[in-house]
């Protein structure tokens, strides 16, 4: 059973193949799978995530999942603003850094969506004042936005 | 979004439900919530300017108070 409706991902290969334009890569920190579970090594969503993420990156040729194991590499996931699992860096025509936190589930899932594109493209939607105020930035923003899957 | 237009930036959209710790943390009570530079914050969907209102506050660019 896939975990996006067929005729979701119909849309959705449609929407990508009309917006892409350059690749897109999905590092994915995970866990591998284990028979075993070892305590504070849980990761309730870490399976589900991987496979909505084969499944996403399936629609589009422009999209690669590049997939890590977070405890064989936690130094370079750390390097990189990475502490927990699931964890989704999209690397394209950004400038910054993205990356999701937990599974994309939900209404996160179209905000992945939708800055899979933006990533993609390398540019957005933003009126030209914000662009302009994030172009001229000299110092370094973390920007933290705190959901859940409603 | 804001963080494919600017290389200073980086943006993580975190799912609380998952790491209650971290919401603890952040004293997560209504989503969604934004925090910048672990200094401003606000709730609820905002429009663009508050969100660079609040990029302006942190790199003192903009006033001290908290954003609209």
């Amino acid at each position: 059973m896939p975990i996006i409706p067929q005729e979701d991902q119909e849309y959705i290969r449609s929407l990508f193949s009309e917006k892409f334009v350059n690749d897109v890569t999905l590092r994915f920190y995970t866990q591998r799978e284990s028979a075993i579970v070892v305590p504070g090594r849980e990761c309730e969503t870490c399976q589900d995530t991987g496979q909505l993420l084969d499944e996403l990156v399936a629609l589009s040729d422009k999209l690669t999942l590049d997939t890590h194991d977070f405890y064989a590499e936690r130094e370079e996931a750390l390097a990189e603003g990475i502490s927990e699992i699931p964890a989704i860096v999209l690397e394209g025509e950004n400038k910054g850094k993205v990356h999701f936190i937990g599974a994309p589930a939900g209404y996160e899932f179209s905000t992945l969506i939708e800055d899979l594109i933006d990533v993609s493209r390398g540019t957005t939607s933003l009126e030209f004042h914000s662009r302009e105020t994030l172009a001229a930035l000299a110092e370094p923003v973390h920007i933290q936005v705190f959901v859940t899957p409603t | 979004m804001m963080a494919v237009e600017s290389e200073f930036i980086t943006a993580d959209v975190v799912e609380v439900g998952e790491f209650p710790e971290i919401a603890q943390q952040y004293q997560v009570y209504a989503v969604p919530k934004v925090v910048f530079n672990d200094a401003v914050s606000f709730d609820g969907n905002r429009p663009e300017a508050s969100f660079i209102g609040a990029i302006e506050s942190v790199t003192g660019k903009g006033s001290a108070s908290a954003p609209a």
